[in-house]
C-alpha cells in the first residue's frame, strides 16, 4: 500500500511521463498490457518477455483479435501459466482486475498493439482513478503492418471500419460510411472484419457489404491474409476479390483510394497480382 | 345418394357464387343460448337430426365443453339454406362468450362479416354482450338481433303481452346505443329496426323464432305467440314459425355478402394499398387473384394434425397450392383444402374467395397469420386483443420423462391460442404458462390431461402485476460493458390516451409519419416527442429526441431490442412493465461497428432504463376484475361480505323483484376461489359472471409485500433493487 501511495504522489507531480513505464525499481504492484504481435507465439518483444517473467499472474485476452499460437504454445515459449480472460472479465468485471493490480504485478497479453482495439483505453483509465499503475509494451499491429505487406503508404490511409456481422436483418453502413468519407479525400480504407463468433473470411465481408452498397464499392481493393505469417495478398476489383481462396484466418481488406501513387502501383504490381487497368488509377 | 353427400354437393356449388355466402357468427353473453341456437340452426338446415338438437350440442364437440355446459373453442361449419327459392351457403363461426376467452372472440370476428347477437329476454343487455359485440363492430362487422328465451317471459315472469313488448324495446333501443356509441358512422345503416327484420324473436331451445316479415308470410304474431305459449303448446309453433327458418331468413336478408363486406372491410382490416393487385382482388373477392388468407384459428386434430382455419379474401386455394406465411417468412405448400361440417372435415378439390376454409399442411402458421402465394403482400393487421394474460400457473410433468412431450403440447396450446402464453422460468426451470383468467388455465390444463394424456402438476393461480413508474426520472447514464457507448434516458408515465391508441391499432409504427405524429400529438405527447417515436411495445413507448447523432441511426434496432428486454421483465420484480414512456434524451457511440454491438448497446440501455425506473417511484399494477352477483334479495349480505373481504369494492346494486344484482369491483388476485366461496356463501343460489376490467395501481402499504412475494417466487433476492445495481 505505501508504494502506491508514494507512487500516486508521484502521478500528481509529473502523471504524462511515469505512467506508461515498464515496472520501475521498487514498485511491486502494476497492470502492464503487452502486446504480442502479429502472428504466433515469438513475436513478442524482449521488454514483454521480461516483463511476463516478472510478473505475479499472466493474463492473456483474444477477443480483441487472436493469433495462430495456441495457449499451450505460449505457454510453453514463456514459461509461465497463462489465464484467459472473457470479455466480460475486462469489461463488465474489470473492476477485479484493477484491484488485483493494486497488489501484485499483473501482465495482462494482448494480440498485436495493445491499445489498437480502443476497449482497454476503459482499463487505463479505471486504474488511474484507483491509483493503479499501468504499464503498456507496444508491439505490431496490422495498423502499421498493412504499409510492409501492400506497400501503400501510410500517409494515403484514412479512417479503418470493422466490417461486423449482420444483426438479425441489420447490416451496418459504417464500412460504406467511413469508405466514402475516405475516397472524397483520395484516401485508402484499412478493413478489420470481425471476429465473433467467428473469423470473417474476405469473401464474406464482400457478401455482407454487397448488401448497403450504392455503387461506390465498384473499385480495387486488396485482400491481405495472414499478416505478420505466411501472408497472402490479391489486388482485384472489391467484388472479384470473392473468388478467391485465401486461406486460414485472419482477413483485412484495403479499399484503395482513387488514386496510386507510382511506387505503390508498383508494389501491388510485383506482389498483388493485380489485374491490368489498376495501371489506369496510377496519378 | 346420402343426404351428408348430397349436402357437400351443393355446399361445393355454392362456394363459387360468392353473392350467395354469408359468413356469420353468433355472440352473447354466457348462457344466453347461443350454442342451443347454432345446433337449431344446423339442424333446421338439415346437418343434423332435429330430435338430437338442443341436446347434443353440435358445436361444443371439444368433450371439455359439453361437460362445463360452455363453447371454448370457436369451431367453424357450413350449412345451406334456402331463401325466396334460393339456395345459399351460411359459414357459421361460433365464439365462446366467457370473458377468459376473449382472444378467440376476436381471431373470429376477423373471418365473419356479420354477427347474430343473442340476448336473454330476461337478463337482457350483460357486460359480455357489450364486450363482444365491440369487437365485432370495431372490426366493421354487421350485427342482426336475436331475442332469446321469450318463453321464459311469459312461462316464469307471466308478464303481460305489453309488457313484453315494452320488454322487447327495451333491448332493442339498448343494443342501437351501444352500435350508435361504438360505430356512429355506421349506426343509420346498421340501426335495428323490428319493422325491417333486422330484429327476430323466439326460443332457441323450443325451435320457434318470429319476425316482422315472417308474421307476414305466416300469420304467426305476437299475439298468437303469447296464446301458443300460455297454452304450453311450443311445439306447434315451432312447425308453425321454425326457428331456423326465420332467424337463416333474417341473416341472408340482413347480413351482408362477401362481395358486398369486403369491399367496405378491407380497409379496416388491412393497411396495404388498394390500388395494388391483392388490394383491388381483395376489395373484388376475386378469385383469380393472389391467396390473401387470414388464419383465424388453429384446431388439433388427432389424424390430420394441426389445421388453419381462417378466412380467404381473395385469390383460389386448392390442395398443392405454396404459401408464403408472411409473419414467420416461411413457405408452406397446403396439402389439402377444406371445409368444416361440425367437427367432420371435408376435403375439396378448390376454395374460392369469399369462403372460410379449413387447411392441413400449414405447419408455420398460427392464429392470426397472413398466408398468400404473393410474397411481399402486406400482412393483414395484427388481430387486437382486447384482454390481456393476468393469471400464470407453474406446470410440470408428473413423470419427468415427459418433459419434452410437455414442451411439445405447450407448444401446440401456445400455436392455437395467442392469448395463451408460455415462458421458461430461467431461474427455476418451471413453464409458466399465462392466460387471461383462472378458468382458462384450467381448462387449457384440462386439455393436455385428457387429449393429450399427459400427467402434471400445476402450481395455484398467480396473479401477474405490471411495474410503472408515477413520476419523471432524472437523465440517467447508462454505459456499455465497454464504457465506450454511452446512453442518456429519462423514463416517466406515458399518456394513456397514447396507450389506448397504439393497443387499439389507432395508431401504429409502419402507419405515415406525419399522420401518426398529429395523432400522437393529439393524444397528448409533445410535438418533439411525437416526431421522434421509434417504437411502441406491449403497453410501453419509445421516444428519441435526440439531433443529428452519427451512427444512432443503425444502432437503433439494438437500442430497441434493450428497450424490449427491459419492458418484457422489470427492475422491481421482473414483472412486465407497463405505461411507461422512455425517453433517449442523448448519446455517445463508438465510431467502430464491432465496438458497438448487441453484446454492448443491449445491456447498456437495458440497465439505463432499470435505473430511471427506480428514480421515478415505481409502482405496481394489478389486474382488476368487474363482477356481477344476482341473488335473492336476503342474500345480499353475504355477498357484499364476501366482496369486501377480497378488497373489493361496490359499484352499484340494481334489484329487480326479488333479485338483487350487484356489481362490484375486485383485484383478480383476491378473486381466486371466489367459485367455491360465493357458492357455499349463498348454498349455490348466486348467478354471477365476471368481466376483465383493466390495471389499477396497488395500494402503497402492499407494494413492498407484493413486491417480496412475487421475487421470492422467482427466487430474487429479498430486497427492492437500487439504481447503483444497474449502473454502478
Amino acid at each position: 500500500m505505501k508504494f502506491i501511495i508514494i507512487y500516486l504522489q508521484n502521478l500528481t507531480l509529473k502523471p504524462s511521463k511515469k505512467f506508461f513505464e515498464l515496472v520501475p525499481n521498487g514498485i511491486t504492484s502494476m497492470i502492464t498490457f503487452v502486446g504480442l504481435g502479429l502472428r504466433d507465439s515469438r513475436d513478442i518483444t524482449l521488454k514483454g518477455l521480461e516483463a511476463v517473467k516478472k510478473a505475479d499472474r499472466v493474463y492473456a485476452e483474444f477477443y480483441t483479435s487472436r493469433l495462430s499460437a495456441g495457449i499451450e504454445e505460449l505457454e510453453k515459449e514463456f514459461g509461465r501459466k497463462i489465464e484467459v480472460l472473457e470479455r466480460k472479465d475486462l469489461e463488465e468485471e474489470s473492476w477485479k482486475i484493477v484491484n488485483e493490480g493494486a497488489e501484485k504485478n499483473v501482465v495482462i497479453l494482448v494480440p498485436g498493439d495493445p491499445m489498437i482495439a480502443t476497449t482497454h483505453a476503459s482499463i487505463v483509465i479505471e486504474a488511474k482513478k484507483r491509483g493503479v499503475k499501468v504499464g503498456i509494451i507496444h508491439n505490431a499491429s496490422i495498423i502499421s503492418a498493412v504499409a510492409g505487406i501492400t506497400g501503400l503508404h501510410i500517409y494515403r490511409f484514412g479512417k479503418t471500419a470493422t466490417v461486423s456481422y449482420p444483426y438479425g436483418d441489420t447490416v451496418s453502413r459504417t464500412p460504406l460510411d467511413v469508405i466514402k468519407q475516405n475516397l472524397s479525400i483520395n484516401a485508402h480504407t484499412l478493413l478489420l472484419l470481425d471476429l465473433n463468433p467467428e473469423p470473417m473470411t474476405i469473401p464474406e465481408a464482400v457478401t455482407i457489404l454487397k448488401r448497403v452498397d450504392d455503387g461506390t464499392l465498384n473499385h480495387f481493393a486488396v485482400g491481405i491474409a495472414r499478416a505478420g505469417g505466411d501472408s497472402f495478398i490479391v489486388c482485384d476489383n472489391f467484388y472479384r476479390l470473392k473468388n478467391y481462396d485465401f486461406g486460414e484466418p485472419l482477413h483485412s481488406i484495403v479499399f484503395l483510394g482513387k488514386t496510386l501513387h507510382i511506387t505503390e502501383y508498383e508494389f501491388l504490381r510485383e506482389f498483388a497480382s493485380p489485374p491490368d487497368n489498376l495501371a489506369e488509377i496510377v496519378e | 345418394m346420402t343426404r351428408a353427400k348430397k349436402m357437400v354437393d351443393r355446399i361445393k356449388e355454392l362456394m363459387h357464387q360468392p353473392d350467395r355466402i354469408r359468413n356469420m357468427g353468433i355472440v352473447a353473453h354466457i348462457d344466453h343460448g347461443k350454442t342451443t341456437l347454432s345446433d337449431n340452426l344446423l339442424a333446421g338446415a338439415g346437418m343434423i337430426s332435429e330430435e338430437l338438437a338442443g341436446r347434443q350440442l353440435y358445436l361444443d364437440f371439444d368433450s371439455q365443453e359439453q361437460e362445463r355446459g360452455i363453447t371454448i373453442n370457436s369451431a367453424s361449419v357450413s350449412m345451406v339454406h334456402e331463401y325466396k327459392g334460393e339456395d345459399y351457403l351460411i359459414n357459421l363461426i361460433d365464439t365462446p362468450g366467457h370473458v377468459d376467452f376473449g382472444g378467440e372472440v376476436t381471431r373470429a370476428m376477423r373471418a365473419v362479416d356479420g354477427v347474430i347477437v343473442v340476448v336473454d329476454a330476461v337478463e337482457g343487455i350483460m357486460p359480455q354482450t357489450e364486450t363482444v359485440l365491440r369487437q365485432a363492430l370495431k372490426e366493421n362487422v354487421k350485427p342482426v338481433l336475436f331475442v332469446n328465451k321469450v318463453d321464459r317471459l311469459i312461462r316464469e315472469l307471466e308478464v303481460t303481452p305489453e309488457e313484453m313488448q315494452k320488454r322487447f324495446v327495451k333491448v332493442i333501443s339498448d343494443v342501437n346505443k351501444f352500435i350508435k356509441a361504438v360505430n356512429p358512422q355506421k349506426y343509420e345503416e346498421w340501426k335495428l329496426d323490428v319493422t325491417n327484420g333486422s330484429v327476430a324473436f323466439g326460443s332457441a331451445l323450443y325451435n320457434w323464432a318470429v319476425s316482422v316479415p315472417s308474421m307476414q308470410e305466416t300469420g304467426v304474431g305476437f299475439k298468437e305467440v303469447y296464446d301458443y305459449l300460455k297454452a304450453d303448446n311450443s311445439k306447434e309453433l315451432a312447425k308453425k314459425s321454425p326457428l331456423f327458418k326465420v332467424v337463416l331468413d333474417m341473416v341472408i336478408r340482413h347480413l351482408p355478402s362477401p362481395i358486398e363486406a369486403q369491399k367496405r372491410r378491407i380497409s379496416t382490416i388491412w393497411r396495404g394499398d388498394l390500388e395494388s393487385d391483392v388490394g383491388k382482388a381483395m376489395l373484388n373477392c376475386d378469385p383469380k387473384g393472389p391467396v390473401a388468407l387470414m388464419i383465424t384459428k388453429i384446431v388439433t386434430d388427432p389424424h390430420a394434425g394441426e389445421i388453419a382455419v381462417g378466412r380467404l379474401f381473395s385469390g383460389t386455394l386448392k390442395a398443392g397450392t405454396e404459401l408464403h406465411i408472411l409473419d414467420k417468412k416461411a413457405k408452406n405448400r397446403a396439402q389439402t383444402v377444406g371445409l368444416f361440417m361440425g367437427p367432420r372435415r371435408v376435403e375439396v378439390d378448390e376454395i374460392p374467395a369469399g369462403n372460410i376454409v379449413a387447411i392441413v399442411g400449414l405447419k408455420d402458421a398460427s392464429a392470426g397469420s397472413t398466408c398468400s402465394t404473393s410474397e411481399d403482400m402486406e400482412p393483414f393487421e395484427s388481430i387486437k386483443h382486447y384482454s390481456e394474460p393476468v393469471v400464470t400457473m407453474a406446470i410440470e410433468a408428473k413423470n419427468p420423462r415427459d418433459l419434452p412431450k410437455l414442451i411439445e403440447v405447450l407448444r401446440k396450446l401456445a400455436k392455437e391460442d395467442p392469448t395463451l402464453q408460455v415462458t421458461l422460468n430461467e431461474e427455476t426451470g418451471e413453464h409458466l404458462i399465462s392466460g387471461m383468467g383462472e378458468l382458462h388455465l384450467e381448462v387449457k390444463v384440462e386439455r393436455i390431461r385428457r387429449d393429450f394424456g399427459l400427467e402434471v402438476n400445476t402450481s395455484p393461480p398467480i396473479v401477474v402485476f405490471r411495474e410503472t413508474v408515477t413520476t419523471v426520472s432524472p437523465s440517467v447514464e447508462g454505459k456499455s460493458p465497454n464504457k465506450h457507448n454511452r446512453f442518456y434516458i429519462v423514463v416517466e408515465p406515458c399518456p394513456e390516451e397514447v396507450i389506448r391508441r397504439f393497443k387499439e391499432g389507432e395508431i401504429d409504427m409502419r402507419m405515415d409519419k406525419k399522420e401518426r405524429r398529429r395523432l400522437l400529438q393529439e393524444a397528448g405527447l409533445p410535438g418533439e416527442e411525437a416526431a421522434g417515436i421509434q417504437e411502441y411495445f406491449e403497453g410501453n413507448i419509445f421516444v428519441d429526441v435526440t439531433k443529428g447523432i452519427q451512427y444512432l441511426n443503425e444502432t437503433m434496432e439494438l437500442i430497441l431490442e434493450g428497450f424490449r428486454e427491459a419492458m418484457q421483465a422489470g427492475p422491481v420484480a421482473r414483472e412486465p412493465v407497463h405505461g411507461l414512456k422512455v425517453k433517449l434524451v442523448d448519446c455517445k457511440l463508438h465510431e467502430d461497428a464491432v465496438h458497438r454491438g448487441p453484446a454492448q448497446v443491449i445491456p447498456a440501455v437495458r440497465s439505463a432504463i432499470f435505473a430511471a425506473m427506480l428514480q421515478a417511484r415505481p409502482a405496481l399494477l394489478e389486474p382488476m376484475q368487474k363482477v356481477y352477483i344476482t341473488v335473492p334479495q336476503e342474500m345480499m349480505g353475504a355477498v357484499t361480505r364476501e366482496i369486501q373481504g377480497r378488497r373489493g369494492q361496490i359499484l352499484e346494486i340494481e334489484s329487480e323483484g326479488d333479485a338483487v344484482t350487484v356489481i362490484a369491483k375486485a383485484p383478480v388476485k383476491e378473486m381466486f376461489g371466489f367459485a367455491g366461496a360465493i357458492r357455499g356463501a349463498t348454498s349455490g343460489k348466486a348467478i354471477w359472471s365476471v368481466e376483465f376490467a383493466g390495471f389499477e395501481q396497488v395500494p402503497q402499504n402492499l407494494f413492498e409485500q407484493f413486491v417480496m412475494e412475487v421475487r421470492q417466487r422467482k427466487g430474487l433476492k429479498l430486497e427492492i433493487p437500487k439504481p447503483e445495481d444497474f449502473i454502478g
